[in-house]
């Protein structure tokens, strides 16, 4: 346990500190104290003379961005500087909306191997849709500040294990407590959807069954995923029922108070189609099962993985399925698919029409190679200006926030990211970062080992 | 399904070997070169003749039987050179004891392993082919090109210096290891004991080596037996074969320098050196290489100090850093891992470029004939369709001693012929699954995923 000993933590966050309030002084005035993730400084700013890549409309070459009560409240060339206002020099510089993450893990699991103690990805049982990422997400990670400093500035965060596995939140990575980094606390449910797979899946294995068990029979393979998919539209037939009774009983205490069931209960929303359900799936023919299953249920879906999703791409548009795919960074399934195959997923994707984005899927210490995932579609046929908006725009769209995130527009809350250059290009330097309106330091754990350790002799 | 792929991985070799021409002369015109030693060199012209790099400059000219490829708007580079990896290796870990310098990775090479064309694809022309990291002191490495489609045995590079695993830390002292009944711990079962298994086994092949050479002067009459254990490190002690050392934490990555000092040979690199930025001087002192993932973390507790800022304290401090992949997935875009530690500390281009070719070429000592483009040295090259530190980039063409093994829109030419005989082979009774529907689906993964050196970390997401 050596390096989380509370004895070298306390050091390196000396170290830093001293650092931090000698170098940036503007900033030492509010120091946040020794936590690991410091919250930033609020305040009115204005970005002077830098590109505007605001994603949602044209680049401007040459203007102001103005964040103010946490709101982008002025973009454009001719746009005054409020008094009072701290001035950020752009020159040379562009200035980006906050990159989302889509479907990661950020919070739920500091160190995924060898010490379960930091893991909080996945509940055990089949129905755990109660079970809240939101209560779960330590906002003091580090994973935290090395994805924040790299661009990324919102997540959903979300569970895995078993069939139902839980709500995802929607969390700037930005805060003290779980409330202050919360966008939307409950934002979608995780239902890890039947395949048709051999030995197990759905339930009582976990719903990822497929893997090291016997050999099934194809045909019995598919009856079983159809059995389970049966018993699944029972558990949502369940949670239409009580939702019935809890709004009857809501408007007429003489009936029977419904039994408390918090699983069930939690499911209501998603079951009416109110709020969005994630399914991560990859193959055609599982694919389009979920979108039968979304179709007949009158749900909202959204599909997570993806790989082979363009090839459903028409059912998906019918249904308004959107993607997020989340397989850049994977190798091809068959020995004989193109070896750029998950390259060419998002331009495949964007050709045939669907809503994507792109997500990094990763449970929170990578998150921020988002970019390069972004950058690697582009390499790979997606345009450019897709790209960007596939981890940006795009996500923010798909999780039901694209009203506040995604763009720099005015109104929208101040998630902005100053670089030295191409934000995908792995290369370019992040200059400044804002949350909410809060210009965020830029260190982080590795930057406070790196000045622990880069003058030593 | 498994049936359908064997017949393939055959269709694609024999298509491999069709479209790799012969030696004679190649003639890259008007790119933009990044040599790796001596700058980047633009409206460029490379010539290559039989194998090797013959002419580098503005208006060459070759005779007519050459291979003349146009790269204008293009940028060449050296082939990348992967440090570590288990790419077509047909088993990794032999880790039933603490030592098994015996077993070779050479014995286990696997020429129709798909990673390798798809490395190719990524720019890698070579790499180092490690044994995995279960025991202190592993099995003997193997260094080779992809020359996929050819015979195994052109694979490995036949003058590179003998190598051998060694590995500490978590691996190694087995700390995920559950003993089922009737199983025992194998020992080291600590970071201390893992220590005294390589003094005992340095000391006992020391004293191996002396009877040797007692022998051989005369002094005894009897030849000592001959140790398939001892004798690969002999060979370290004699200075002939390299020490690739699998550790993390800092102070196990000195206390084996220490043990090789004390023993008077130089470790050849540390593997994976997460936190060798923390003795980066001690590092330069002894000599040894470094070679590092750019910026993995966080995936166990030994990579919880990892900094992606470690490429340049270590660079800075005068140490040869490779950034390497240990993995068939991440092998694909090393050029995008190199362009990050131009980012993380400011490491100028061409010395973040050397990162993954020149330098992995020094400490593989295959350097003399790979790792940079310059006269003399062999034509391993890659095309790329733009810088290659730009995320938008891809490699064009792959070349191994101006043989071309991926040329990308050959590869997209040949798509649907061979979607084509997939589908005419998925009709044959003979791969018919029962049920008449096809297999499973199998869940994407790496080939031998459980075996690999280090558990991949990439998947533990939202799926």
């Amino acid at each position: 346990m050596r390096s989380v000993s509370n004895c070298n933590m306390a050091h390196r966050l000396s170290v830093l500190a001293a650092i931090f309030l000698g170098l940036i002084t503007s900033v030492s005035a509010q120091s946040d104290g020794a936590t690991q993730n410091k919250t930033g400084r609020g305040g009115t700013f204005a970005i002077v003379n830098a590109k505007i890549v605001t994603v949602s409309g044209a680049v401007i070459d040459n203007g102001t961005v103005v964040i103010q009560n946490g709101k982008i409240t002025a973009v454009g060339a001719g746009v005054s500087v409020p008094s009072g206002a701290e001035r950020v020099d752009g020159k040379g510089l562009s200035v980006y909306p906050g990159m989302i993450d889509s479907a990661t893990g950020l919070g739920l699991a500091e160190i995924g191997q060898g010490a379960n103690a930091t893991v909080d990805i996945a509940e055990t049982g089949n129905n755990n849709a109660n079970a809240k990422a939101y209560l779960g997400v330590n906002p003091h990670s580090s994973h935290v500040n090395v994805t924040r400093v790299n661009g990324i500035t919102t997540v959903m965060s979300a569970p895995t294990g078993g069939l139902i596995a839980g709500q995802g939140t929607i969390i700037n990575l930005n805060g003290s407590t779980q409330a202050e980094m919360a966008i939307v606390p409950a934002a979608a449910l995780v239902i890890n959807f039947p395949r048709v797979a051999a030995g197990g899946g759905g339930f009582g294995g976990g719903g990822f069954g497929g893997f090291g068990g016997p050999q099934l029979d194809f045909n019995e393979a598919v009856r079983r995923r159809d059995t389970q998919i049966e018993e699944l539209k029972k558990i949502f037939a369940s949670a239409v029922s009580l939702g019935r009774s809890i709004d009857a009983y809501a408007k007429d205490k003489t009936l029977p108070a419904p039994a408390t069931n918090l699983a069930l209960e939690a499911m209501i929303p998603y079951v009416r189609g109110e709020k969005p359900i994630v399914f991560p799936v990859e193959r055609e023919r599982d694919i389009k099962a979920v979108i039968k299953f979304v179709t007949d249920m009158k749900l909202k879906g959204i599909i997570v993985g993806g790989q082979e999703a363009w090839k459903a791409a028409d059912d998906l548009k019918k249904a308004n399925i959107s993607v997020i795919f989340t397989n850049i960074y994977n190798l091809p399934v068959r020995d004989d698919d193109p070896y750029d195959y998950f390259f060419a997923g998002p331009s495949k994707l964007q050709a045939a029409g669907v809503k994507f984005a792109i997500s990094t899927g990763d449970a929170g210490a990578e998150n921020r190679d988002l970019p390069y995932h972004a950058g690697l579609a582009g390499a790979y046929g997606l345009p450019k200006d897709e790209a960007l908006k596939a981890v940006t725009l795009y996500p923010a769209q798909i999780l039901g926030v694209g009203d506040q995130l995604g763009s720099i527009e005015v109104g929208k809350m101040a998630n902005v990211v100053v670089t030295d250059g191409d934000m995908l290009d792995p290369r370019t330097n992040v200059k400044y970062v804002f949350i909410g309106g809060r210009m965020i330091p830029l260190t982080s754990r590795h930057t406070e080992l790196f000045d622990s350790f880069k003058d030593r002799k | 399904m498994n049936r359908i792929v064997g017949i393939f991985s055959i269709l694609i070799l024999a298509a491999s070997i069709a479209f790799a021409q012969g030696k004679g002369e190649v003639l890259i015109k008007n790119a933009t070169v990044l040599t790796a030693s001596k700058g980047t060199l633009t409206g460029t012209d490379i010539l290559i003749r039989d194998g090797k790099i013959a002419r580098i400059g503005k208006g060459l000219t070759a005779g007519s039987g050459a291979k003349v490829i146009d790269a204008t708007g293009k940028f060449v580079s050296p082939g990348i050179i992967d440090a570590h990896s288990h790419s077509m290796l047909s088993a990794i870990n032999e880790g039933s004891l603490a030592v098994t310098s015996m077993t070779r990775t050479r014995d286990m090479l696997d020429p129709n392993d798909i990673t390798i064309y798809r490395a190719l694809a990524g720019g890698v022309t070579s790499a180092l082919l490690l044994h995995g990291s279960a025991n202190p002191i592993g099995g003997q490495s193997t260094t080779v090109k992809f020359k996929w489609g050819h015979p195994v045995e052109d694979y490995p590079i036949a003058d590179a210096p003998l190598g051998i695993k060694f590995a500490l830390g978590e691996n190694v002292k087995r700390s995920s290891f559950n003993p089922q009944p009737g199983q025992t711990f194998r020992y080291p079962r600590t970071r201390m004991g893992t220590m005294e298994v390589i003094r005992d086994a340095f000391r006992r092949a020391r004293d191996y080596k002396q009877a040797w050479d007692d022998y051989r002067a005369k002094k005894t009459k009897v030849p000592p037996r001959v140790d398939e254990e001892l004798q690969p490190l002999v060979e370290i002690l004699e200075g002939k074969r390299l020490v690739h050392c699998h550790g993390y934490r800092s102070d196990e990555h000195l206390n084996i320098l220490r043990i090789a000092e004390e023993f008077g040979f130089k470790v050849g690199t540390l593997q994976h050196g997460l936190e060798a930025y923390k003795i980066a001087p001690e590092i330069a002192k002894h000599g040894a290489g470094v070679s590092i993932f750019t910026d993995s973390w966080s995936y166990k507790l030994e990579a919880y100090d990892a900094i992606p800022y470690n490429a340049y304290i270590l660079w800075k401090n005068g140490v040869t850093v490779s950034i390497n992949s240990d993995s068939d997935e991440r092998m694909r875009r090393l050029n995008l891992d190199a362009a990050k530690v131009m980012k993380y500390g400011g490491v100028p281009e061409e010395d973040a470029l050397k990162m993954i070719t020149l330098n992995p070429a020094k400490q593989l000592g295959i350097d003399k004939r790979t790792g940079s483009v310059e006269v003399g040295k062999d034509g391993d090259l890659v095309i790329w369709s733009e810088h290659p530190f730009s995320p938008y980039s891809h490699p064009e063409i792959t070349m191994i001693e101006g043989e071309v093994y991926f040329d990308r829109a050959a590869d997209i030419a040949k798509r649907s012929d061979l979607a084509k005989e997939r589908e005419a082979l998925e009709k044959l009774d003979v791969n018919r699954a029962p049920g008449a529907g096809g297999g499973p689906p199998q869940r994407p993964t790496e080939r031998r995923a459980e075996e690999r050196d280090e558990a991949e970390h990439g998947d533990g997401g939202n799926r």
